[in-house]
This record gives structure tokens, C-alpha cells and sequence, in this order.
């Protein structure tokens, strides 16, 4: 178990470090940025100013080596647009981004999971087709698809919901559904296909024969033993998918979080902004994945006990 | 070569493959309704995208200051010849759309069959030469996964610049990383297999392996994600596009279409309900036949 652990994170700080290294060649190789950001009309004193400024004049080691740095002291630079630190930026949006995430899977499991439950149970009949197809349907539907018919219909046809901002529990309705919509559908597959595979296990016929109830049987004896299943494919897959979607979601919505932020950053240009939040999210993902993988490796008790 | 011990053909009438015509009809006999209707949809939007300029009944550029906001058929106000009505600077919606979906598919395919060659040839490398080639490739894969792929392609747009050829950059190496992994995992179980084995031992060489026994033994998986991948590509574009970071106005695609009628939502929903249904039908076809080839290439889920 302790190895595995220390695996994961030799790993996770691996894919950090590869990370960084890519985003720091990014968006040097590009050349001056100050070049892209102020344009023309500067004059060649102002620009040096400028350059030196944000450090952009030493050598590429050197801005490397400080680059790095700043994960140890936490100084990340300044904005180019706002002129204030990255970090203080950056955090302003974390809280909001976090509120729709957790609200967004909270919704996704609630969902998912009862309905691949059932479509396992049911595979056969016409609710199990039902929900199958309802997945597939989900599956194809871009969230920012959804997100626009939601608004045509609930904010512009019946005024029940507002577009924008994050003050209410009602702005959280649609938001939080158009980020689900394909978490849902792929969730409740794969809850299917891992019940499906516990279900004809020979356990559950003699979890049957000794004459517990149905719904231990399911829960007790299938769940949990496809729960391990879950649980992987909800790092592997949610951590990305949710990121991804939160950048869409939040532009649509004008969500002051980091998604909203990383779409203004790119068309402004402002690369510390862009580098600290891409980064930032980078680090989330990573770290989710490590705590869900080691979570996994403590459900599955062939690793918990084994030597490796 | 080895022809000679195999029996001639004429004599084998019964072993030879089934002309195309007699393939693609037991194929579509096979088809449920769905996945018939998805068969024809793919093929009506192909046809309309490779002949957009014959079906369009407008220039996707043209504007018309008279004719600006127009609703489609069946309205009122509806202008004649403009049956998807017109946007904000009087384009007929119905030419942009058709426009719209060439562009889309044309970098739906570009990207696909760049990522496939990369992958996939990277795939191939690691499952062939393993060891420390493989280590590399490997990590490169992993790292790929831990990181959103829409992070990237964040900041690659803001570092190039929003163009046409970053856009078919950005989306070929997008998915690359699949590939990888299918080949990679195919190729080390087919390196095992006796008939390799048999291929070396007559002297062939690593390149000769790889291309022709190994390749042709991994075409099903490849294009089961090919058809797969396309459907993420066209999400990727249209996201992109969509937040106004991907393809440049004028020249549209489907994703900026909604993107930018998205801010006459209240007045003319249609300028964003005719792309946005257009994004549905690609990725609704795209999706049932990816899902219809994977049942047919693996028997295992045929049960399902």
C-alpha cells in the first residue's frame, strides 16, 4: 500500500513537472509577449521597460529556473491586463468554479448511478433500452448545445430561470444540468457495463441462495464490488470532462470562475494570467487523480494487503 | 512466393470475399432503423458538404441590408428564397449552415487523420522497439491524460493566434494519445503471436513487420476510434469556435455560428437553433455508427 502511494505521487509529480515545463516553453518560444500584448505604438524604451519589468530580459535558464521557483515562494507575477498578482487573480475564481464542480457531480451521481442500476437490472426489458438510449442521446449532445436550448427555452420563452451570474440557487439549475449532460450519460454507461459485469458473477448466485434480499443482493453484494469500477472511471474521466466542460459552461454563463477566466485570459492574451490558471487547474486534476487512484488502491484489497 | 501450395483460385469460389455491393447490403440488412437513419443522415450531410456550393442557394457571405433578421418559413415576415431565414447583416442562415458543416468536417477529417498517423505511428514505435522507447512514449501518454486537453488548445490559440492552420494543429494532435494506447496494446499482444514469430525467423525486417503483418491486424480497433474520434474533434472545433477563440469571422463554422447568434437569442433564435441542430445531426451520426462499428468489431459486446 505505502508503495503504491509513493508510486502515485513520484508520478503525479512527474506529469506536474512535464506539465510546467511544457506551459513554460509555450509561451516563451512564442517570442516577447509584451510584443502581442501592447502592439504597436510603443516606443523601443518603453518596451524594454517593460520587458525588464516582468523579467522577460534574462536568459531563457535563468526565466526557467525562476519560473520554477515561484511554485516554492508562490509569486507568480502580474496580470498584463489587471496589473495585480496572478495568485490573488486566479483565487477569486476558485470558490465559484468549486460551488458549479461539486454541484455539477453531486447532480451527476445522483442520477447516474440509480439509473445504471436500474438499466443493469432491467437490460432486458423495455426500461433498461429506455435509459441506454437516453445515455447515447446525452452523450452526443454538446454541453454548450444544451446550455443554449436550455436558455432559449427556460430564460427567453418561459422566464423561469435567469442567464447570468451566480448569486441564487436558481442560477445554479442551469448551469449545473448543461455541465452534467454528458458526465450523466457517460456515468450511468459505465455504472451499467460494471453491473453488468458484477451481476453474473457467481457470488450473486449464492448471495441469492442463501435467501438474502433482493436489494442486498444488488446493493450489498453488486454495488459495492462494481462501486472499485466506478470509482477509477470517475477520476479518469470526470476530472477531465469536468474541467473541459467548466470552461464552456462558465463562459455561457458568465460564472466568475476559472473557466470564465481562462477563455478571457486567452483572447486578451494575458499569458501569466493564462500560464498560473492553467496550471492551477492542471495541479487539480492531477491531485484528484492521485487521491482517486489511491482510494481505489485502498477499496481493492489485492493491493491494500499485497506487497506491491 | 508461397502462392504455389495454396489453391488456385476459380476453384475456391466459396472461400472468395463477397463483391462491395453484396457487403454493403448484408450491412445494411444487419442495421436497425436507428442506425439506418444515421447511415443516411451521415451520407446526406457528406454529399451537402462536398457539393456546398451547388446546394447553397446564397453566397455564405453575402449580405443584404433589406433582408436582415428575417425568420424562416412559416413565419411572418418570412422572405422568399431564404428558408432558414437571415442573421443580423441579412446572410441566408440555410448557405452558412451548409457552409459551415464543409468547413467542420473538412477539420474533423484533417484532424482525425492527423491524429491517427501520429498516434498511431508513435503507438507502433513503442509496441515494437518497447523498452526505453516505450518508457517515453508511454509518460508522454500519461501525461496527456492527467491534463485537460482543453487547457491546451486554450493556450495554443492564445499563443499562435486564432487561424485555420493552428485550428487543424491543435486538432490533430488532440486524441493522439488513444491511438497511442490502442496500437501500443494491440501490437505487444500480436508480438507474441507465432506467425511474428514466423515472419522474423524468414528474415523480414522491423519496418516490414510493422507495415505488413502487424498493421493490417489492427485496422478494425483504429477505425472504430477513427469514427469515434471524429465526434470529439467536431465537439472540440465548435467549443472552440463556439467561445470565439477558434475559426475567424467571416468564414464560419457551425460552433461560431451559434456562438455569434447566440447574442440574438431573444429576438431571432433561429440564427442559433439552425447550427445547433446541425451540431447535433454530425455528432448523433458520428456517434451511432462509431457505436454500430465497435459492436461489429468486437463479438464480446454483441450480447450487450
Amino acid at each position: 500500500m505505502l508503495a503504491h502511494v509513493a508510486r502515485t505521487l513520484v508520478k503525479s509529480a512527474v506529469t506536474l513537472f512535464v506539465i510546467a515545463t511544457l506551459v513554460f516553453l509555450a509561451t516563451r518560444l512564442s517570442g516577447n509577449p509584451i510584443d502581442f500584448v501592447i502592439g504597436e505604438g510603443i516606443t523601443q524604451e518603453d518596451r524594454e521597460l517593460l520587458t525588464s519589468y516582468y523579467g522577460l530580459d534574462a536568459s531563457a535558464w535563468t526565466q526557467y529556473l525562476r519560473f520554477l521557483g515561484s511554485f516554492l515562494d508562490g509569486q507568480f507575477g502580474l496580470s498584463f491586463v489587471e496589473r495585480r498578482p496572478v495568485s490573488e487573480i486566479v483565487a477569486e475564481r476558485v470558490w465559484p468554479s468549486l460551488q458549479l464542480l461539486m454541484s455539477g457531480i453531486g447532480f451527476t451521481l445522483l442520477v447516474s448511478i440509480p439509473l445504471g442500476i436500474i438499466a443493469a437490472i432491467y437490460r432486458k426489458s423495455w426500461i433498461g433500452s429506455a435509459i441506454l438510449t437516453f445515455a447515447f442521446i446525452g452523450y452526443a449532445v454538446p454541453n454548450f448545445v444544451l446550455a443554449i436550448f436550455m436558455v432559449l427555452v427556460f430564460s427567453f420563452t418561459l422566464n423561469w430561470l435567469p442567464v447570468v451570474g451566480s448569486s441564487t440557487p436558481w442560477h445554479f439549475i442551469m448551469p449545473t444540468i448543461a455541465l452534467s449532460g454528458i458526465l450523466v450519460a457517460a456515468m450511468t454507461r459505465f455504472t451499467r457495463n460494471a453491473m453488468l459485469d458484477v451481476l453474473s458473477q457467481d457470488y450473486m448466485r449464492t448471495a441469492r441462495a442463501k435467501g438474502l434480499p433482493e436489494h442486498v443482493v444488488i446493493l450489498k453484494h453488486g454495488f459495492r464490488n462494481a462501486s472499485i469500477t466506478i470509482l477509477s472511471v470517475l477520476g479518469l474521466q470526470i476530472a477531465g470532462l469536468a474541467a473541459a466542460g467548466n470552461v464552456v459552461i462558465e463562459a455561457i454563463f458568465s460564472w466568475p470562475g476559472i473557466g470564465d477566466l481562462l477563455v478571457t485570459a486567452a483572447i486578451q492574451r494575458d499569458y501569466p494570467v493564462l500560464q498560473f490558471a492553467v496550471l492551477a487547474v492542471a495541479f487539480a486534476v492531477v491531485l484528484v487523480n492521485a487521491v482517486i487512484d489511491t482510494a481505489y488502491a485502498y477499496a481493492d484489497p489485492r493491493i491494500r494487503l499485497g506487497a506491491a | 512466393m508461397s502462392d504455389a501450395i495454396l489453391p488456385r483460385q476459380g476453384k475456391t469460389a466459396h472461400l472468395t470475399r463477397p463483391g462491395l455491393a453484396a457487403r454493403l447490403l448484408s450491412v445494411w440488412r444487419d442495421a436497425n432503423w436507428i442506425q439506418r437513419i444515421a447511415l443516411l443522415v451521415a451520407v446526406l450531410l457528406v454529399i451537402a458538404a462536398i457539393f456546398a456550393p451547388l446546394i447553397a442557394p446564397h453566397e455564405p457571405t453575402a449580405q443584404s441590408l433589406i433582408a436582415r433578421l428575417r425568420p424562416p418559413v412559416g413565419f411572418d415576415r418570412f422572405k422568399a428564397g431564404y428558408l432558414l431565414g437571415t442573421d443580423e447583416l441579412g446572410r441566408d442562415v440555410l448557405s452558412r449552415c451548409i457552409y459551415g458543416l464543409q468547413l467542420t468536417l473538412t477539420l474533423a477529417m484533417l484532424g482525425a487523420c492527423i491524429g491517427l498517423a501520429l498516434g498511431g505511428s508513435l503507438g507502433l514505435a513503442a509496441g515494437i522497439f518497447g523498452g526505453v522507447a516505450d518508457d517515453i512514449i508511454m509518460g508522454m501518454v500519461d501525461s496527456q491524460i492527467a491534463i485537460p486537453f482543453t487547457l491546451i488548445a486554450l493556450l495554443m490559440l492564445a499563443i499562435f493566434g486564432s487561424s485555420i492552420e493552428v485550428m487543424v494543429l491543435i486538432l490533430g494532435v488532440y486524441g493522439w494519445e488513444q491511438y497511442a494506447r490502442i496500437v501500443r496494446g494491440e501490437v505487444r499482444k500480436l508480438m507474441q503471436m507465432p506467425f511474428i514469430e514466423a515472419a522474423r525467423a524468414a528474415g523480414a525486417t522491423g519496418y516490414r513487420i510493422a507495415f505488413r503483418h502487424v498493421l493490417p491486424n489492427i485496422v478494425s480497433p483504429l477505425v472504430v476510434q477513427f469514427t469515434l474520434s471524429i465526434s470529439n474533434i467536431v465537439l472540440l472545433e465548435s467549443t472552440l469556435s463556439f467561445l470565439g477563440i477558434g475559426v475567424q469571422p467571416p468564414t464560419a463554422t457551425l460552433g461560431s455560428m451559434v456562438g455569434i447568434g447566440r447574442d440574438y437569442m431573444p429576438t431571432a433564435p433561429w440564427i442559433v437553433v439552425a447550427p445547433a441542430v446541425m451540431i447535433l445531426l454530425v455528432t448523433f451520426a458520428v456517434q451511432i455508427l462509431g457505436d454500430w462499428l465497435r459492436d461489429r468489431a468486437d463479438v464480446r459486446l454483441r450480447d450487450r
